[in-house]
Parts: C-alpha cells; sequence; structure tokens
C-alpha cells in the first residue's frame, strides 16, 4: 500500500490563510472552508434566482404581458434557469457537500488538489457576478438556459456572449472539481479503507464526477463554436450559412441531460447519508445502490436525445432514446425501494432533516413517474415545451435536489457550527416549503396538458386561475426562506450548544470536534468500514475495523 | 411479517391498483380530443395515469406508514432493526419496475405505430424531385397515415405549406393558389402540412390535436394529421422564438366539408380548381 494520509502541514500555507471569519473571504486551501464558500455562495445566488422566479410568477397572474416588457422577461427566465443551475444546484450539492465531506469519508486530511479546490472555487463569484451583470450592461441573453440557435444568434450579441463566457467558467470550475473528486477517492483513501466500505455519497460523487469531466467539455465546446458562430459570423449552427441547428441541439443536450445527473446523483448520495443516522438503521441494500448508482451514470450518456422528439429526430432514433431513457427508471427505482426499506422498522426521529429528506423521495417519485411518461415519444409530443415539463423537471430539481440540501443543512449545521438549529422553526420551514412547492408546481402539469407552452410572459385567459394559484404557492416558497434564514443566523450565535456528534452518527466526520480542526482530526484518522453499522453491536464493528487493519499491513 | 397480516397487505394491494384504475381512468384532465391521433394518445394517457397513480400512492402511503409507525416514540432508546440486506427483496423490486417499464414500453411503441409514427414519411402532391431536393425531410407524429388512407381508397390528404416566421403562422394551399394566416381544414379529411421557418426555431402545436412539430430554418418538416371534431382550436408556437413568443398564436377551423368548400372556392385564386 504506497497510499499514505497527507502529511500534516508541511507548508506555511495554511498557518498563513486568515483565521477567524475572514478566512472565509481568502484563498482557503482548507477543503471545510472551501466547502462553506461554495454553500454560502450557491444560496446567495440561490436567493437572486428565487426574486427572478418571483418576478416570473408576478408577471403569469395575469393573462396579458404587464408586469415587464417582453424581451425583459425572456431575459429573467433565461437568468433564473442559469443561476438556479449553474450557480446553485450544481456548485452546492456538489463543490458545498463534496469539498466538505468526501476528505472526511475517505480518511484524508484534505482534497487531493486543494489549490486547484480554491481555483475552482473561486471562478464562480466572478463568473456569477459577470452573468447578472450583463442585464446591466446591454440586457441579458433571452434564448432560454438552453440557447437554441438561430434565436441566441439572432439576439443582441453581448448579453449572448457574456452568457457564454460565464457558463464556461461555470463549466471548467465544475471540471476542475470533478477531476479533484476522483483523485480524492481513489487516490487518498487512508490504509484498510476499501471501495466498498465508502459511505455512499462518495459513490455518488465520483458517479457524477465521471459525469462531469466527461459531458462538461462538450457543451464548452458547442459553447464556443456558437460564440464564433455570433463573433466571427461562422456557420455552424446559423442555416443561413449552411450550418444546421439540429447539431446544435445534439451537442448541448449530451452535456445538459447528465447534467440533470449532476444534480440529482450527488443528492441521492446525501438522503442515504442522512435516512440512517436518523432512523437508526443501516442503509438498505448498499451494494445494489452503488451499482444503480454506476448504472445512472452509464444510462445517463445515451438518453439526450429525448430532448428532442419533436425536433425532426427520425423513428428509429425516437425509439432507442424513448427505451433508453424508460430504463433509468429501474436503477433510479431500485434506490428509492431501498431508502423506503431503511425507514421501515427504524427508530426514526422525526427532525427537519428527516422530514426535507421524505419530502425529498415524496416529490422525487412524483417527478420520476412524469419523466417515464415523457420518455415516451408519443406521450412527449403532446407536452413538450410545455407547462407539464416545467412542472416535471421542477419536481427533480427543486422537490429533489434543493429539497435534499435543505435536509442536509439541517444535519450537518451542528458540524458546520457547533450550534444545532432550532427544530421548530426547522418545521415551520418544512411544512411552507413542502405546501408552496405542491400548490406553485402540481397545477402546473394540468396547464401543460390544456395547451400551455413554457416560456411565455401572455396565455389563453382560461389559465388565469390556475396560474394564480401557481403563484400563491410561490409566494408560500419565497416566505418559507424566511424561518430557514432567521434559523441560521439566531441558530450560529445563539444557538444550543450540538456537542461532537448530536445525532451519534457513525460517519467519520462526526468523529471529530464539531466545528473540525483545521487538518480534520487531531490525532489520526479513524478507520470507519462500517458507516451504517447501527443496531449492530458497537464492539463488533470496533473488532472488525482492527481486524481489517492488519489484514491489509 | 406474522402470517396473519398477509390477506391485510393483499387486500391493501388489491385496492391500491383497482383505486389507481379508477382515478386513471374516470379523471380526465385533457383538453377535448380532436383529431385521430387525439383518440389514441388519451387510450395511452389513461394507461400512463393508472400505472404512475398506483406507483405513487404505494410508495407515498409506504413513506407516511413508516414514519408513523416507525417514529421515535418519547422515552425510547436504542437503534432500528439492524437489516443491511435481502436478495430476494431486491430481485423482486427490481423485477417490478423492469416489468412495468418493459410494459409501457412495448404498449407506447404499440400506440406510436398506430399513430403512423413508424412509417416512413412522406407528403402528398409533393413530387418526387421536390422530395429529392430536400434529401433529408423529418416529420412528426402521423407522417405516414397518408399511404394507409390511399390503400383504404379514401383520397389524398389535403396538402398545405406551412411558413413560420417571427411571430406569425403562414397557410399557403398549392391547390388554388391561397395565402392565409388561419389554417382551415374539412372534417374527417387527412391534412398533410410541409413545414418551413424563415427565421429561428418554432414549433406548430395544437392540443386539441395532440401533435406538436419543430418548424426549423433550412429543414423542412412534415406533420400530418386527420381532425375528427368540426370546431376552432389554437395553434400555438412551443418553441421560444423571441419576445412576442407567447402571442405567436393561430387558429384552426375544422369545418363540416360543405363549409370548408365554401371557404376554399371563396379564397381560391386558381379558377381551374373550382367546381
Amino acid at each position: 500500500m504506497t497510499i499514505s494520509i497527507p502529511p500534516v502541514n508541511e507548508g506555511d500555507s495554511i498557518k498563513l490563510q486568515p483565521k477567524g471569519f475572514l478566512r472565509y473571504f481568502s484563498f482557503s486551501l482548507d477543503h471545510k472552508v472551501i466547502g462553506l464558500q461554495y454553500l454560502v455562495c450557491g444560496f446567495l445566488f440561490y436567493l437572486i434566482g428565487g426574486v427572478l422566479a418571483g418576478a416570473i410568477r408576478i408577471e403569469l397572474t395575469s393573462p396579458i404581458s404587464d408586469f415587464m416588457a417582453r424581451d425583459v422577461y425572456n431575459q429573467v427566465l433565461t437568468l433564473h434557469g442559469t443561476i438556479m443551475i449553474f450557480l446553485w444546484i450544481v456548485p452546492v450539492v456538489n463543490g458545498a457537500f463534496g469539498n466538505y465531506l468526501i476528505p472526511f469519508y475517505v480518511g484524508a486530511r484534505d482534497m487531493a488538489f486543494p489549490r486547484l479546490n480554491a481555483v475552482a472555487f473561486w471562478m464562480i463569484p466572478p463568473a456569477g457576478l459577470l452573468l447578472i451583470s450583463s442585464y446591466f450592461i446591454n440586457g441579458a441573453a433571452e434564448s432560454g438556459w438552453t440557447a437554441y440557435p438561430p434565436l441566441s444568434i439572432t439576439t443582441p450579441a453581448a448579453g449572448q456572449l457574456i452568457w457564454i463566457f460565464s457558463v464556461l467558467l461555470l463549466g471548467g470550475s465544475s471540471i476542475f472539481g470533478g477531476i479533484n473528486f476522483i483523485a480524492t477517492i481513489l487516490k487518498l483513501r487512508r490504509p484498510g479503507l476499501r471501495l466498498m466500505n465508502l459511505p455512499m455519497y462518495c459513490w455518488a460523487m465520483l458517479g457524477t464526477s465521471i459525469l462531469v469531466v466527461l459531458s462538461t467539455p462538450v457543451l464548452a465546446g458547442t459553447l464556443v463554436l456558437l460564440s464564433f458562430d455570433i463573433v466571427a459570423h461562422t456557420g455552424f449552427f446559423n442555416p443561413a450559412l449552411g450550418g444546421n441547428v439540429v447539431v446544435y441541439q445534439h451537442l448541448f443536450w449530451f452535456y445538459s441531460h447528465p447534467a440533470v445527473y449532476i444534480m440529482v446523483l450527488p443528492a441521492f448520495g446525501l438522503v442515504s447519508e442522512i435516512l440512517p443516522v436518523h432512523c437508526r438503521k443501516p442503509l438498505f441494500g448498499y451494494t445494489t445502490m452503488v451499482y444503480s448508482i454506476m448504472a445512472i451514470v452509464v444510462l445517463g450518456f445515451v438518453v439526450w436525445a429525448h430532448h428532442m422528439f419533436t425536433s425532426g429526430t427520425p423513428p428509429w432514433m425516437r425509439l432507442f432514446f424513448t427505451i433508453a431513457t424508460s430504463f433509468i427508471a429501474v436503477p433510479t427505482g431500485i434506490k428509492f425501494f431501498n431508502w423506503v426499506a431503511t425507514l421501515w422498522g427504524g427508530r426514526i426521529s422525526l427532525n427537519s432533516a428527516v422530514l426535507f429528506s421524505c419530502g425529498f423521495i415524496i416529490n422525487f417519485v412524483l417527478g420520476g413517474i412524469t419523466g417515464v411518461a415523457l420518455a415516451q415519444v408519443p406521450f412527449d409530443i403532446h407536452v413538450h415545451d410545455t407547462y407539464f415539463v416545467v412542472a416535471h423537471f421542477h419536481y427533480i430539481v427543486y422537490g429533489g435536489s434543493v429539497f435534499v440540501i435543505f435536509s442536509s443543512i439541517y444535519h450537518w449545521y451542528p458540524k458546520f457550527t457547533g450550534k444545532l438549529l432550532n427544530e421548530n422553526l426547522g418545521r415551520i420551514h418544512f411544512l411552507l416549503t413542502f405546501i408552496g412547492f405542491n400548490l406553485c408546481f402540481a397545477p402546473q402539469h394540468w396547464l401543460g396538458l390544456n395547451g400551455m407552452p413554457r416560456r411565455v410572459a401572455e396565455y389563453d385567459p382560461q389559465f388565469t386561475l390556475v396560474n394564480q394559484i401557481s403563484s400563491a404557492g410561490a409566494l408560500l416558497m419565497a416566505i418559507s426562506t424566511l424561518p430557514f434564514l432567521w434559523n441560521v443566523f439566531y441558530s450560529a450565535f445563539k444557538g444550543t450548544i450540538a456537542g461532537d456528534n448530536p445525532w451519534q452518527a457513525l460517519t467519520p466526520e462526526w468523529l471529530t470536534s464539531s466545528p473540525p480542526p483545521i487538518e480534520n482530526w487531531e490525532g489520526s484518522a479513524p478507520l470507519v468500514t462500517k458507516p451504517y453499522g447501527y443496531g449492530l453491536d458497537p464492539k463488533a464493528i470496533k473488532n472488525e475495523s482492527t481486524e481489517n487493519i492488519e489484514e491489509e499491513i | 411479517m406474522p402470517k396473519s397480516s398477509a390477506p391485510l397487505i393483499i387486500g391493501l394491494i388489491i385496492a391500491l391498483v383497482v383505486g389507481g384504475i379508477l382515478i386513471g381512468e374516470n379523471i380526465n384532465l385533457l383538453p377535448v380530443d380532436a383529431s385521430s391521433n387525439a383518440t389514441v394518445y388519451d387510450e395511452l394517457f389513461k394507461v400512463l395515469f393508472s400505472i404512475g397513480t398506483i406507483l405513487f400512492l404505494g410508495i407515498v402511503g409506504l413513506v407516511i406508514y413508516s414514519l408513523i409507525r416507525f417514529r421515535r416514540k418519547p422515552g425510547q432508546i436504542g437503534d432500528g432493526l439492524a437489516i443491511e440486506d435481502n436478495l430476494p427483496l431486491e430481485i423482486f423490486w427490481t423485477a417490478v419496475p423492469t416489468i412495468v417499464i418493459l410494459f409501457v414500453g412495448l404498449y407506447s411503441y404499440d400506440i406510436y405505430d398506430r399513430m403512423g409514427g413508424m412509417q416512413s414519411l412522406q407528403h402528398a402532391n409533393h413530387n418526387s424531385q421536390q422530395m429529392a431536393a430536400n434529401q433529408r425531410i423529418w416529420g412528426g407524429i402521423g407522417s405516414g397515415s397518408i399511404s394507409a388512407n390511399n390503400m383504404e381508397g379514401k383520397v389524398g390528404a389535403l396538402p398545405v405549406e406551412v411558413t413560420a416566421m417571427q411571430f406569425a403562422f403562414l397557410f399557403h394551399y398549392p391547390k388554388g393558389d391561397i395565402l392565409t394566416g388561419e389554417l382551415h381544414v374539412p372534417v374527417g379529411e387527412p391534412v398533410s402540412l410541409r413545414m418551413e421557418s424563415k427565421d429561428v426555431i418554432h414549433a406548430f402545436w395544437v392540443p386539441e390535436f395532440r401533435i406538436k412539430q419543430d418548424v426549423i430554418p433550412g429543414q423542412p418538416t412534415i406533420l400530418n394529421f386527420t381532425p375528427t371534431k368540426p370546431g376552432r382550436y389554437p395553434i400555438i408556437c412551443a418553441e421560444l422564438c423571441g419576445p412576442y413568443h407567447g402571442g405567436m398564436r393561430s387558429t384552426v377551423v375544422v369545418e363540416e366539408s360543405n363549409d370548408y368548400q365554401t371557404w376554399f372556392e371563396k379564397n381560391s385564386k386558381d379558377i381551374t380548381t373550382q367546381t
């Protein structure tokens, strides 16, 4: 075994880092600081994206375009989508929790490439500010987050180019992060720790990082070609110059469908960490969970054209992508049954973390079912590009990923700060979010089926009432943020002291102080071969661990 | 699990399946079905809605039951059952979704075939030279219905050329050389649209017909359908095409045969086609 734990504090770099609160604004190399930088930065962008969503819902309370100018509306929906995907969900489920947890889980003192890690984070704030500033320069991009040509070539160039540049920066950041996670998980595991001993979130991040590293470059290349079409009047995607617009869609979705798994697979991993702790039960079906993650990764690469069933695809291609997409439901279904089996027979503490995780299961099941329906060509032909699809993907990325982010914040906040969050405020937050979310998005299924296309500022007056119900749900979601924000700030100063391990969890991040010291453990890293050994005799776990070490050595 | 609870579980499963099918069959979430495609579509929708309801209520029911039944009661200490794995159970819940997916896949293939999706693309009244000039013409569902209708000895489909632009649809009838902003079609007759965009990507969608096809610049697309119910239905652009995308709407007027003939003769510029 040539792998060793990185030496303690070899250089001066860590000593030179600012201490205290200031370190969160510095080029810190500590994976925990970087993780929290990702989390807070992502949350600020979430608030901005949420304000934009609010603007969209206000516009849609009336069937005519009256709240903002039509081109501004298109800019708002473009920015909303781009911010929520590239600046909130992807950086937080990957960057924030990945950076904070992965080194603990593999028994390392930091990520494999700490400087690359800091660079990856510090690409995000400028990219985000650049994106938002484009609105004030000459109007932001207004061709949707998909930026389909020829629309993206014919709309004002400045906004579109800034959009391309910031997405390239964010994609680069994401690739750096992905490389770092793969290297850390595969190469920095402490001696004695086998791959099949790793907590599930490591597997989720390994799978996700493979997707990131293989598919993001395709998006980057495509956007560079698109920028050539805009700046240098080349004709890659411009039909007036002999280009082909459908090719862009293939290239774009080759990244952007895996992007969905980049947003939900880490969420699957986080739920797999949270549920066993609060149910006091081992994660059910560890091995099948691992294989289903990898099956989703492989299948995720061959489903992209299901976004293009109406755009001009030959029948055989439609059929292939229908089958491939449908089959993703099998590994995903396995994961859901395993979580339900983890709940079954447990001693479940009904706290905010569990409520948000179970809210995720309920929302995601609905999003998954509409997803299988959408995979069927004849079904999709009617509802493609309608509010049915809007409802579907919000059930996946909000009802799925964002619920898990909140669940994770309730679960790991004691680790981040050493304080507990207030449970009552957490439950109010959950109830408002869950009711608001479902009130906002469930009616949109009906809207899509009955003839409301997406990305419109005006619509048939018969849909007014249902749109107003949906907007009321959005208002509840906005209000639900207030108890959460109050809770996070209040508890940081006046919260109950949590102790090192308030949940009596067995995963390695809890086997140190809260918040943890700079290099994670005062002594050597503990060897945890049974991260979900709840209900087992603690002595048995310990004995097995030492046996393993002896075996390895 | 004690044996005495087996009848209860079986009873619950049967109730769930029956309930799901009843909900799927009886709750109508769709607008009126006004094309031959729409009735086939609604059949698929009911099946998917039933299966979806059964799975959704089943899993949500299990989650909520677990949360109530296995919640930590005050004073309870200690851990839950240390069950880590159960191979037969894993095989069971791998097999169930696989079977459901296979069924849904085969069924939707059948539906797709009945909509004419698997037949070779052809467009009525466009001669072969024109087809060859645009080597690759892509089509939407219903593309093949014309040949099927021809075999049954019906008249050929009504050809219409659709031009989409920011922010309107224009319809041109080669027979009679009619140019109009409102699509008129006779009820019960197959219609064949040949669509092309002048600027950006648009999409032609009639919710009551359950069909949609992108209209692409530099790449003609074809959409065939047979309207079955007279009435006025909206034509909606479903692909973001610019600031006025939401206002890019038109109307398809499905008329009885003689009403359509009257409209056609009134507007036709080509005297020879008038009878």
